[in-house]
């Protein structure tokens, strides 16, 4: 785009965010116009009751294997030897977190060399019960596109970190501090074709979780 | 890129509009659809196998009723007081770093977006799913302008490739089979002629996109859910495609409608519990991101969009419609949208939720949507958000009957039923001539043209006599 173009463009911007100001006005005075009536925000009651420790590691682990996610139980210190028996061909494997003798994944790295990474070993924050999934933060992922873009993803999970469901799980995004986190359940996956399930759409082909 | 002025000249809009005004008529492009009885019935029961898997998700969650009335609740408190959570959401994501926009219509949306591209020099952009893109027209409208627009979600990317709209909500290319797959990546991907393992042409796709996320400037997402308190935005996939466009390209631009909005992060728990269960029957997709930054050195911007959102809310017979989060399981569960297709309505969304939100859009152009329903009211029942979806189809029929958008001999004859049943006498005699006619007038014209409900059905015999009848003559036996 030639300097006098993008000159232009930047204009239009600023004038569109002029516009954007009466936009919002309307829109606002709009939705008050609209007069729906007042109605309470409910409490929310139904927390699930899955009693605690081995119950809930075991529904937890279930779970996670409906989701097509492979779990293990290791050893605490024991989550490398894990890998590499997961992955014995594994050129490379990488991790954002300095706990393990992996390769230090790097947060500035290429995209196209994140691509070719063969397996990323995350902390996992907390895990749910009720869906097998994996709370992953920001600060666990070494990139934000790096759980997307490996080949094979392993999260490594506290056993004693699990909670029933999602309500337990989004009471504590109340304080999640970090920029950004998702909830991974499996690997990814599409049934686009068919309605036939097909594992490794566009991120990892699998999901190893190792509870230690 | 071309000359920006080419804009004045909106000729991207203006094809658009003319095929707008057509007016969609559910039924002819219904017959057009079942036509193949082989691909209607396979379409039938692949959606009905999802209900299925729905049904046994939901019946595995203790208390799932509670948490149906809990989530219909909470989009009613939200929509309630839906200006206050909305200045909310956009203090606490400007505070976040991202870059609040607001559209009051379709066409501003667009202009928001082409500006936001254009400022950037951006050319090759990639899309997740997004219904509220689709509605607005996004993709023809970039594309007419020179950029490179690519959707990533598979289902999205097979429609966009075969150059029509999706025809499900949650299952964009539900409607193609998989040989027509074959032949279409044949000839856009290079895959070998015959390969139609689903397995070998999603990883033909695979291959091909993660070169252009790679090498897109710009992302464009959807949204499922807006959390006013923390401003963070939530987007659920299970192919992760949204995450890859909006992590790997200099600037994320997420679009969603004002109705996306809920109070806070415990609020998300109940939602997240009800949507890929309603949706297909797993109890979580498998990725639920949540965007409240910015990363370091990246744009985040939100565009929020009226296009006829408020004028909705001002509508007390339709604005619960405004619940709804996108599930799909009432087109799933819907016996006619199974047995014709979500192309079969011209608009998007499709389905019974479709059928309630476009007469709002478009009264002229849809009016015979609403009319694609028996009316069983499936719809409502699976529906997570508990809209009362029968009930607003019905009232969706009389706002068309009273504009004038019922065909006359549907009138008429609406009109004349009217005035028999409202009296005994009438009635009485009318069921008796009906009866008689029924069994003795000859076959070609108790099957006439005007008979469609006879075309490829049997009609009931005709009993001697009513219920009425046969009442009274068994009391006067005693
Ligand atoms: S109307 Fe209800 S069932 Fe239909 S897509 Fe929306 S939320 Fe789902």
């Amino acid at each position: 785009m030639s300097r006098k173009r993008r000159h232009n463009a930047l204009g239009r911007a600023e004038r569109s965010a002029q516009n954007g100001s009466r936009a919002r006005e309307a829109i606002l005075e709009a939705v008050r116009r609209a007069g729906a009536p007042f109605a309470p925000l409910p409490s929310i009651v139904g927390a699930t009751d899955m009693g605690t420790g081995e119950a809930l590691t075991a529904r937890f682990m279930a779970s996670a294997q409906a989701a097509s996610a492979t779990v293990r139980i290791v050893e605490a210190g024991g989550v490398e030897a894990a890998v590499r028996e997961a992955f014995p061909g594994a050129a490379s494997v990488a991790s954002a977190s300095p706990a393990w003798g992996f390769e230090q994944a790097d947060p500035a790295a290429e995209a196209s060399a994140l691509a070719r990474l063969d397996v990323l070993v995350c902390p996992g924050a907390f895990g749910v019960a009720e869906n097998g999934a994996v709370w992953l933060a920001e600060s666990g992922m070494g990139s934000r596109v790096a759980p997307f873009l490996a080949q094979h993803l392993v999260l490594a999970l506290d056993h004693s970190a699990i909670v029933p469901d999602m309500h337990a799980a989004c009471d504590r995004l109340e304080t999640f501090g970090e920029g950004y986190g998702a909830f991974v359940a499996g690997p990814s996956k599409t049934a686009d074709i068919e309605q036939t399930l097909v594992i490794g759409a566009h991120g990892p082909r699998s999901l190893t979780v190792l509870l230690t | 890129m071309h000359d920006p002025t080419h804009d004045l000249m909106d000729d991207g809009a203006r094809l658009a509009a003319a095929d707008r005004s057509a007016r969609v008529r559910h039924a002819d492009r219904a017959a057009r659809f079942v036509a193949d009885a082989g691909q209607t019935d396979w379409h039938d029961a692949v959606l009905w196998r999802i209900r299925g898997k729905r049904d046994a998700a939901a019946g595995r969650v203790e208390g799932w009723e509670r948490l149906r009335a809990l989530a219909s609740e909470i989009k009613e408190h939200t929509l309630s007081r839906l200006d206050e959570y909305l200045a909310a959401f956009e203090e606490a994501a400007t505070a976040n770093g991202a870059q609040v926009h607001w559209a009051a219509d379709a066409d501003a949306h667009n202009r928001i977006v082409r500006d936001l591209l254009r400022a950037r020099g951006v050319r090759r952009v990639v899309k997740s799913k997004s219904m509220l893109t689709e509605e607005c027209g996004l993709n023809p409208y970039l594309e007419a302008r020179g950029f490179k627009v690519v959707d990533t979600d598979l289902g999205e990317r097979i429609v966009q490739l075969r150059e029509e709209p999706p025809s499900h909500l949650v299952a964009p290319a539900i409607h193609v089979r998989k040989e027509e797959i074959a032949a279409l990546f044949h000839e856009k991907l290079g895959t070998p002629a015959d390969a139609d393992d689903p397995r070998l042409l999603a990883a033909a796709m695979r291959e091909d996109l993660r070169a252009r996320f790679l090498a897109a400037d710009a992302a464009i997402t959807g949204v499922n859910f807006a959390v006013a308190s923390t401003g963070a935005l939530v987007l659920v996939t299970n192919e992760g495609n949204a995450d890859l466009g909006a992590h790997l390209a200099p600037a994320h631009i997420a679009c969603m409608g004002i109705e996306k909005l809920i109070p806070k992060p415990e609020h998300l728990g109940v939602f997240l519990r009800l949507l890929a269960r309603s949706a297909t029957g797993q109890p979580l997709s498998v990725y639920t991101s949540y965007f409240r930054r910015p990363a370091p050195g990246r744009e985040l911007h939100v565009v929020l969009v009226d296009n006829g959102r408020s004028r909705r809310l001002a509508q007390p017979d339709f604005r619960a419609a405004l619940k709804c989060i996108r599930c799909g399981a009432c087109l799933n569960t819907c016996p006619v949208y199974r047995r014709s297709g979500g192309h079969s309505y011209g608009a998007t969304p499709s389905g019974p939720i479709g059928a309630i939100l476009a007469p709002g859009m478009d009264m002229k152009r849809y009016a015979s949507l609403p009319f694609a329903s028996s009316l069983c009211g499936s719809c409502s029942d699976v529906c997570p958000v508990k809209i009362d979806i029968h009930a607003q189809l019905h009232r969706w029929r009389q706002v068309a009957a009273r504009e004038g958008y019922v065909s006359w001999p549907k009138r008429w004859g609406m009109r004349v039923a009217g005035w028999i049943v409202r009296s005994p006498r009438r009635y009485r005699l009318a069921g008796r001539l009906v009866r008689g006619w029924l069994r003795h007038a000859p076959r070609r014209l108790r099957y006439g043209p005007w008979n469609a409900w006879g075309r490829q059905r049997e009609l009931p015999r005709a009993p001697d006599r009513s219920f009425g009848e046969w009442y009274a003559a068994e009391r006067g036996k005693k």
